[in-house]
Order: C-alpha cells, then structure tokens, then sequence
C-alpha cells in the first residue's frame, strides 16, 4: 500500500511539475478536462472519452497531459498509452496550422484517390500541411472526396487540389 | 411523459405544419453538406426574411433524400417535389414557390429512383426535421415505445421481433428474435443494451445517414429493446469520424430526455431507461462486438474469443444486447403495425428492407431503401439509372472488406443474405459499389487486404501475421511479379485465416480476394503470366527478358 502511495505522490509532483507545459497553460482547458472526468466519476472504463476531450482542448495529446490523465484517473500510464495509441484518432503531435484529409474509401480509391494522395504531398511537402488519409467520410456519391481545413470538397481532380492548396498558402 | 402530452405534442405539431403554406427542407446529411447546403438554407432563410413570409414560409433540415450525387437536394412540402443541385442563387424562387425556376431539376414522388424504393427506416428524410423533438413526434414518433411500455409485456415484444424474423442489419443477419429472447431469458438483474453504430466500412454510410437524418428513431428502438430484455441501461457507441452524427444523437437525446422521456421512468411505468453516447477513436476493428463492448470500458479494442457471447457475458460482464442502428431503427415499425406486417415485406427467409449506399460508377448515386431480395439489376438500372455512356459493368462490390464481387453475369441474383452468400459475398452493412471495366480486380483484393492489414488489432497471429502475407503477394502481383505457386499460397492463407481468427475481422478479411478469384480468375492469371492489367490499371513494368 505505501508503495503504491508513494507512487501516486510521485505522479502527483510531476504533474505540479508540468503546469507550465504548453497546452496546459490554459486553465480553461484545465478546468473543462476536469469537469468531463468528474462527470464520469474519474472512472476509468471513460477513458477513451476523456482523450477525446483532452484531445479537443489541447490539439494533440502529449505526454504530460497522458500523465495527468492516468494520475487522475488512476491507472497505470502503461494502460493509458496503451488505449491511446491503439486508436487512430488520437494524435501524440500538434497538428500543422493546415490540414487535408484525402479520402481513400474503396469509392474514392476507385475514383483516383491515390492520385489525389500523392498531389496532396507534393504541394504539401515541407509546408504548414498535415496530409492524412481517411477512411471514406460518407460523400460517396460526390467521389472523389478531400477535406481541406475541415471543409468537404466533393469531385476533386488533382489540378483542382494543386489549386486548393496553392490558394489556401497565399492566403 | 404521459400519453396525453405525446398526443398533445403531436396535435401542437400538426397544427403548426398545417398552418404554413410551404415547408422547405434542405437536405443537411454529410454527401449535400460537402455541395453546399448549408449555405443553400441560409440563404433560403435570408430570402424568407427579405419576401417577409416568416410564418407562412419555413426553412428546416431533414435526412438524406437519396440522390446524393446530384446534391444539394431542397424539398418543398407544397410542391411535392425535390429539386436538385440547388444553390444560394435559387433561394429566392423557392421561397416565392416558382416551380418552373427548376424545369429540369426537379424529382416528383413518381421518379423511377423513387419508385423502386420502400421507404421504412428513411420514412422521415425529406418530411421531417432531424433536430426537432415535434417533428418525430407528428411523424408518428415516440407511438411504439408507449405500446412497448404500457400495452405489452416484454415477452409480447420479443414476441412481435421473432414473429417479423427480422434479421441483425450489421452484416451477419443473425435472427434479432433469437438475440432479443436469449437477452431476455438471463436471470441477471443488471443488463445492458449496446447499438453498434461504428460503421467503418470504406463506402458505407446507412448508418450514418440513419443517425443524422432520424436520430429519434434509433433511440426509440433501443428503449423498447431495453423495455423487451429488461435492461436498464443503454450505449450508442458512435464513430467518432462522424461528428455531425453524434452532434444530432446528442441533441435528440437531450430533447428525449426534455420530455421525460430516456431518463427515468417513462409514461408514468415502473420501466426506466438511459442511454448514453461512446464516441470511438477511429478503430474498424470495433465494429466486431466484443472489441466494440471492450472499447466503451475504456479498453483497447481487441475481441475476446467467444463464446460466452455478448448475450450471456457481455459489457462488464453482464448480458447484453447487441445490434446494428439499422435493426434499431426498424423496431419502433415492427412494434407499431406488428411482425407479421414486417413479415410480409421482403423475401420469407429475409423480411423487411435494406438500406444501401449506391456509389462508384453509376448516373445516380446515393441512399436506396428497398425491399430486401430486389435484384441487383434494378437497384442498378431502375434506381441508379445504370452505368454512364462510355463505361462498362464489371462488377458490383457488397459487404466493404468482408465481402466480396457480384460479377455482371449475376446481374440478376436477388439482393438477400443467402443468396449474397452463395455468391462468395455478403449484404454486409450495405455498401453497394459499381465498378467499371477501368477498376483492376486484384488491385482491389489488393486494397481490401491493404485494409485489414492496417486495421488488424494484432491480438490473434494469423490474422496479425496473414494479412500481411496475403496482401505482400496480392501487391507483388500488381506489380507484375507474381508467380504461378502464389495462387495456391493464396488459398492456404485464406483458409487459414478463415479457421483460425479470432474475430470477425480476420475471418472475413480473405473474403474479396476469394471472391475475385472465383469470378475473375483471369485477371489474376493475366497478372501473373502474361505480366499484363487487362484494366489497365495496374503500372507493370515490363519484364527485361521481353526487352532482350
């Protein structure tokens, strides 16, 4: 029992450790990821819950926010990344100041995804762009599909694409 | 909630629609969302306000209409008609009710794409508005759970399931009755009720569209689920790559839980029922049951092996009910007008309808309800208006990466379970993509394997370690460097993994390239023989020995 305290006290320093860490600077956000754990009774079976909202209110998830989490929901931070990296939603980076989510759902693939995908790294290539690829986003009839900066494009050709991201630079 | 104020609620709603001269529902569904409807109703609003017919005129959402690809879709409840690729600049001709503004760009009722439809679970796209409480109420909405609750017995409701031979819309058509009965016959006090609403197939998005566009529905269905099983807590555990569904679920269970419905003792019975939304993190593997139940404890999504099953230990070890949004959705009908009306719909061994998501190579895509055991041919022909001049029917791909390819030789074969199966392919959750004579077979086995491979969780070998191989051999192939003993490698593979998965996911994973390779040997042979992409799809280099 003492060695399981001590171990907590030690998470619990390290988390007073780490308030000044970028994203946490933020006491709003603080006080938000707090209030959704207390809503779930810092139960962990809310684990994946609560990353989404840390997720949401940081950017990504880095490793002193999974700390703090795993203190407070009081599991081992194994199991915390554990769960965290299983999922693909989760990010351990802060995104670029842009980002394009070409789809290559089975219609989208049939459409000249790929195609779309390798225009997509060329343009963004060393730039402020994230390039991901999706997992069909449910615009299948407008195939083929990309998301510029969280807004859907239906019917992209590459040239069109260069042109989106070429103008979104500029901008 | 008593019956009293549902019935008030509904006359209220009545009342109101009838005194408007014209209601204009803008499709705002993820396809016509992505074309701009979002702009088209604010702008509509904007005319209304500017024309000053606020009162008489109504601007509201509603589900998906159908025919996404020719998208934004806008229905106008005086005109009976939809009109089609409609934009900001027509805003005012709606408004004001000019009809001939859209002479050729308007659907009536009687379209062919309509008409071969048998609108059950998409009953309230295009009527109704999916983020008002009244509106599912004047729909009829809500009706069922107070039969469920005040007028049956549970064991009357499982009753009615079994009687309908409905059959789990998730893909394995597993008999719901059957589910719903065992659920119910466990002696467990504490049971939980579990929809599956994680639909990752790459060109499937029913549930979705059933999500966004009649939020109501599902969780009506799962209440009187709860109410037949005696669980007293539920989960929707939704995607989280559709945030736009989760969005309306919460709104619809606030507005539920509002109206003293959801939260606590409904219709004034000793029967009480919560629901609660687990958003997933993007895992395709969750979509098999007991990864699913492992995710909202917070787990990582690995299946455990079954049995028990999900109905005798399932979530935190209790017994739990399982099924699709699309089975949920289906239940409040079956509960209002009986099961043996369900019945009669559909073919005998599979009653009711399908919902499909119609895309790839074809003049109309979009969302198709119908009967289920309607032939291929007329969902392609008379629904999709068949493949564009210039193009030719290859093949029609069912079932995502479980399933398989309908080659244009079984054009004809009835859309039901069992004949899907006897074909090498499944109803899946009822993705249904056109591909043409451009779209190369092995690269698609390619890309389904490419899937599963990335979505493999890695708890069981030979699904961890198979699709790897299967997909190594199938892109070797692609690239015009396969050899003649891959093919029976091929074969030992999938049925090794077919034997020995652990879930779902594995067993099915060889499923597209069995199938290709039953109805497009050829191609593959081609491939590898001749180092030649009949389609012309794949870039083989050529072989330096045909150079010399």
């Amino acid at each position: 029992m003492r060695l399981v305290c001590s171990w907590w006290e030690r998470m619990g320093n390290e988390i007073a450790g780490i308030e000044g860490v970028a994203g946490m600077r933020n006491d709003d956000a603080r006080i938000q990821l707090e209030h959704v754990m207390a809503r779930h009774d810092y139960s962990g079976s809310a684990l994946i819950e609560v990353l989404h909202t840390a997720q949401q209110l940081y950017g990504y998830l880095s490793k002193p926010l999974l700390k703090s989490v795993a203190h407070k929901l009081r599991l081992p931070l194994s199991k915390v990344l554990g769960v965290a990296t299983f999922y693909h939603l989760f990010r351990f980076q802060p995104p670029r100041e842009r980002t394009a989510v070409v789809c290559l759902g089975t219609v989208c693939y049939a459409a000249g995804g790929t195609e779309l995908m390798t225009t997509a790294q060329r343009q963004g290539a060393g730039r402020e762009w994230t390039i991901e690829a999706g997992r069909c986003v449910g615009s299948c009839g407008l195939a083929p599909v990309v998301i510029c900066d969280g807004h859907a494009r239906s019917r992209v050709t590459p040239a069109l694409l260069e042109g989106l991201m070429g103008d979104a630079a500029k901008v | 909630m008593t019956s009293d104020t549902l019935l008030a609620v509904r006359q209220a709603e009545l009342t109101r629609q009838s005194g408007l001269a014209d209601r204009i529902l803008c499709c705002t569904v993820a396809g016509c969302l992505s074309g701009g409807a979002r702009e088209v109703r604010a702008a509509v609003q904007q005319q209304i306000d500017l024309q000053k017919r606020s009162g008489q005129v109504e601007v509201c959402g509603t589900g998906c209409m159908g025919m996404c690809s020719q998208g934004p879709l806008v229905r106008s409840s005086a005109a009976d008609a939809i009109f089609t690729n409609v934009t900001a600049a027509d805003a005012e001709a709606l408004v004001a009710g000019n009809r001939s503004h859209f002479l050729n760009r308007t659907l009536l009722p009687d379209h062919p794409f309509f008409a071969g439809q048998k609108r059950l679970i998409l009953g309230n796209s295009g009527y109704a508005d999916p983020e008002r409480f009244a509106d599912y109420v004047a729909r009829g909405g809500y009706q069922a759970l107070w039969r469920a609750v005040t007028q049956m017995l549970p064991e009357e409701i499982v009753a009615q399931v079994k009687t309908s031979r409905l059959r789990g819309r998730g893909g394995a058509g597993y008999p719901a009755g059957l589910k719903w009965e065992l659920v119910a016959r466990q002696p467990s006090t504490t049971k939980y009720v579990v929809c599956n609403a994680d639909e990752g197939d790459p060109g499937a998005c029913m549930n979705r569209s059933v999500l966004e566009g009649d939020p109501h529905r599902v969780l009506e269905g799962m209440a009187i689920a709860g109410r037949a099983v005696g669980a007293q807590q539920g989960y929707i555990y939704a995607r989280g790559e559709s945030p736009l569904a989760i969005d309306r679920l919460r709104t619809a269970l606030d507005q539920a839980q509002g109206h003293g419905l959801l939260n606590g003792r409904m219709f004034d019975s000793e029967f009480q029922f919560r629901i609660d939304i687990r958003v997933g993190a993007g895992a395709y593997v969750c979509g098999e049951e007991t990864a699913l139940l492992a995710s909202i404890e917070g787990k990582r999504g690995q299946p455990v092996p079954r049995p028990p099953y999900p109905p005798e230990r399932g979530l935190w070890g209790r017994p739990t009910l399982i099924n699709n949004v699309e089975t949920f959705a289906n239940i409040p009908a079956i509960v209002e007008h009986g099961g043996d009306w369900f019945a009669a719909i559909g073919t005998p061994s599979s009653p009711g309808t399908k919902v499909f998501a119609l895309a790839g190579r074809v003049m109309r895509a979009g969302l198709v309800e119908v009967p289920i055991g309607t032939p291929l041919r007329t969902i392609l022909e008379a629904l999709g208006g068949g493949v564009p001049a210039g193009f030719e029917f290859k093949a029609a791909q069912t079932g995502g990466p479980a399933g398989g390819c309908i080659p244009a030789s079984h054009l004809d074969s009835p859309m039901d379970y069992d004949s899907l199966n006897a074909l090498g392919t499944m109803m899946g959750s009822g993705g249904l993509i056109i591909l043409d004579t451009s779209s190369c077979m092995v690269d698609l086995a390619r890309f389904f394997m490419e899937f599963c491979m990335d979505e493999s969780c890695g708890k069981c070998v030979p699904c961890r370690a198979g699709t790897v191989q299967m997909h190594d051999i199938l892109a070797r192939m692609t690239r015009g460097e396969g050899v003649e003993s891959d093919f029976a490698m091929l074969e030992r593979l999938a049925v090794l993994l077919q034997e020995t998965s652990l879930c779902g996911l594995g067993l099915a994973a060889p499923n597209p390239v069995l199938s290709t390779l039953r109805h497009f040997r050829g191609e593959y042979e081609a491939h590898v023989r001749d180092h030649q992409c009949p389609a012309g799809h794949c870039r083989i280099a050529v072989p330096v020995e045909t150079l010399v």
